[in-house]
């Protein structure tokens, strides 16, 4: 029992010795390298979530980014489009009016000559007129000279004449 | 529990060891007392099977004595006693005297024999008589922490050479089965115990003894093997209490040692009682932590063995008896077995823990 109870000097010095040496070659071979590189690792895990995290938020911020894209395109494209049928009204209107102008020049034109050409008409019909007085009178001034009565019946012969013309 | 259970058992045992010899039987009878303080004990061979006394051919592993005399250092193998370790067989020195092994203590052998040994003891107390030589050999125990001390080596150089050659890659093999050990020691015992700022200067100490203290344990329950007690052995317990006193000591910091030796807000009067208290516990604390791990682990090996002793006990008084018990017997060690298999990571763990605690206070930063 005592053997159990009291430490002997030759274990604790071999004990001493050899726990010693256990604990300076095990932390310069084993737990140096060990601790270090479960470090490195943790972080490395560590930088690499937030790495990740990083990419993730890169790729949100790029979906947003071309979700703006898309809305101003489509923006644009509704700008264009407005543009667009705004010209073509007024195109339209411009031709449309354009149009009515000729139109009204062309009617102006068209009267115009119309009255040109009554006046024309007008004009010969005066000078035929005259012509046939003239003619009348000469005739009558002609019959005059022979007889009055002769006369008379000449004019209303010729009286006659011009009303059937 | 278990400690108090063990030493109970043990001193029945003693008490009918000691009752028995005026009998005339006493040689041939079993006797359990000796038997389990046999197996527990420090040795100096590493017995495999076999009875020398028994006329059973024994056979062990030879370990190396090596005496210091005060005329110089004296060295050879165990095996020169031929497995006597009554004192018998006398070996002689370079310097003229010769020894004997008398209980697995080397003594100066007495010319004539006494009491059947030649070792000089007093035949009353068995205690060894006069100057004797100083023995620094290798034990069963030390053998025992020898090998675990070249396993731990090999292994751990293994474990470490896998972050070497695959830094940042998940951990293979060996290096997958022991790191989450390692992490539990930092994490779990270093760290809260310590601190994250001072815990990195203790981690590799506490890395070591725990493995040191769990593998030893582990080492002690495989059967067949010496039925080695390395944690059991109070030399090599002592010496690893002695390292957590020495850096609890040393890395002490001023707040550790003002509360000690003048605790700061206590009235006078109390604080004479206190300082001493205090003072004690600097030396009682790694004293505690020698005493528990040695008492568990020799308690674990008594129990173990006081049911064997139990089988054998009953097995003397008849085959049919001793069959009957033995089932019994053999259950209960199995279990036995499994709960010395947890209390051989237990211990590790709660040494390791306590050390850390101790280094923790002492590193302590002021806080009010």
């Amino acid at each position: 029992m005592d053997a159990l109870l009291s430490p002997s000097l030759g274990t604790m010095v071999w004990a001493s010795i050899a726990f010693l040496l256990v604990l300076v070659i095990l932390r310069r071979a084993a737990w140096g390298p060990i601790l270090k590189g479960l470090k490195e690792r943790e972080e490395s895990i560590s930088n690499s979530l937030n790495e990740a995290e990083k990419a993730r938020q890169e790729i949100e911020n790029l979906k947003s980014d071309n979700e703006k894209l898309l809305q101003e395109a489509r923006v644009e494209r509704d700008e264009i489009l407005r543009e667009a049928r705004e010209i073509k009204d007024q195109i339209v209107a411009e031709a449309k009016g354009l149009a009515k102008e000729e139109a009204d020049r062309i009617v102006t034109n068209a009267r115009e000559a119309v009255q040109n050409e009554k006046a024309a008409a007008v004009a010969e019909l005066k000078s035929h007129v005259a012509q046939l007085s003239l003619e009348i009178a000469e005739k009558v001034i002609r019959l005059q000279l022979a007889d009055e009565d002769k006369q008379r019946e000449l004019v209303n012969k010729l009286l006659e004449e011009t009303n059937v013309n | 529990m278990l400690c108090g259970f063990a030493f109970t058992v043990l001193a029945a045992a003693d008490a009918t060891a000691v009752d028995h010899p005026e009998d005339g039987h006493a040689e041939e009878s079993f006797k359990a007392g000796e038997y389990i303080i046999h197996h527990i004990s420090d040795a100096h061979s590493v017995h495999l099977f076999g009875k020398h006394s028994e006329g059973i051919p024994e056979v062990s592993i030879p370990l190396p004595v090596i005496l210091w005399t005060g005329d110089g250092l004296e060295f050879f193998m165990s095996s020169a006693f031929h497995h006597d370790t009554e004192g018998k067989v006398k070996v002689p020195l370079a310097n003229g005297k010769s020894v004997v092994n008398y209980h697995e203590k080397i003594l100066y052998a007495a010319d004539e024999m006494n009491h059947g040994t030649y070792a000089s003891v007093d035949h009353e107390s068995h205690q060894p008589i006069g100057m004797q030589p100083i023995d620094f050999s290798i034990t069963k125990s030390v053998f025992g922490m020898l090998m675990i001390i070249i396993l731990m080596v090999i292994i751990f150089r293994a474990v470490a050479n896998g972050y070497k050659k695959r830094p940042g890659q998940a951990p293979k093999g060996i290096q997958n089965a022991l790191e989450p050990l390692i992490i539990f020691i930092r994490d779990e015992v270093a760290v809260p115990s310590i601190g994250e700022k001072h815990a990195h200067r203790f981690t590799p100490f506490l890395l070591t003894v725990f493995f040191f203290i769990w593998l030893c344990n582990i080492l002690g329950l495989i059967p067949f093997f010496g039925g080695f007690n390395v944690t059991g052995t109070l030399g090599i317990t002592l010496i690893l209490a002695g390292f957590v006193f020495l850096i609890t000591t040393v890395s002490g910091n001023k707040h550790y040692w003002g509360h000690i030796l003048w605790p700061p807000g206590v009235p006078l009067p109390i604080k004479l009682i206190l300082v001493p208290i205090e003072f004690v516990g600097i030396f009682l604390k790694p004293t505690v932590l020698m005493i528990r791990l040695t008492a568990n682990i020799t308690a674990g090996h008594i129990v173990i063995l006081a049911f064997v002793s139990l089988l054998l006990i009953f097995g003397e008084q008849s085959q049919a008896l001793g069959l009957g018990v033995g089932v019994g017997s053999v259950l209960f060690m199995v279990f036995m077995f499994f709960l010395e298999l947890l209390v051989a990571f237990l211990q590790a763990y709660v040494f390791t823990l306590l050390a850390a605690l101790y280094f923790g206070d002492a590193t302590q930063e002021a806080h009010h």
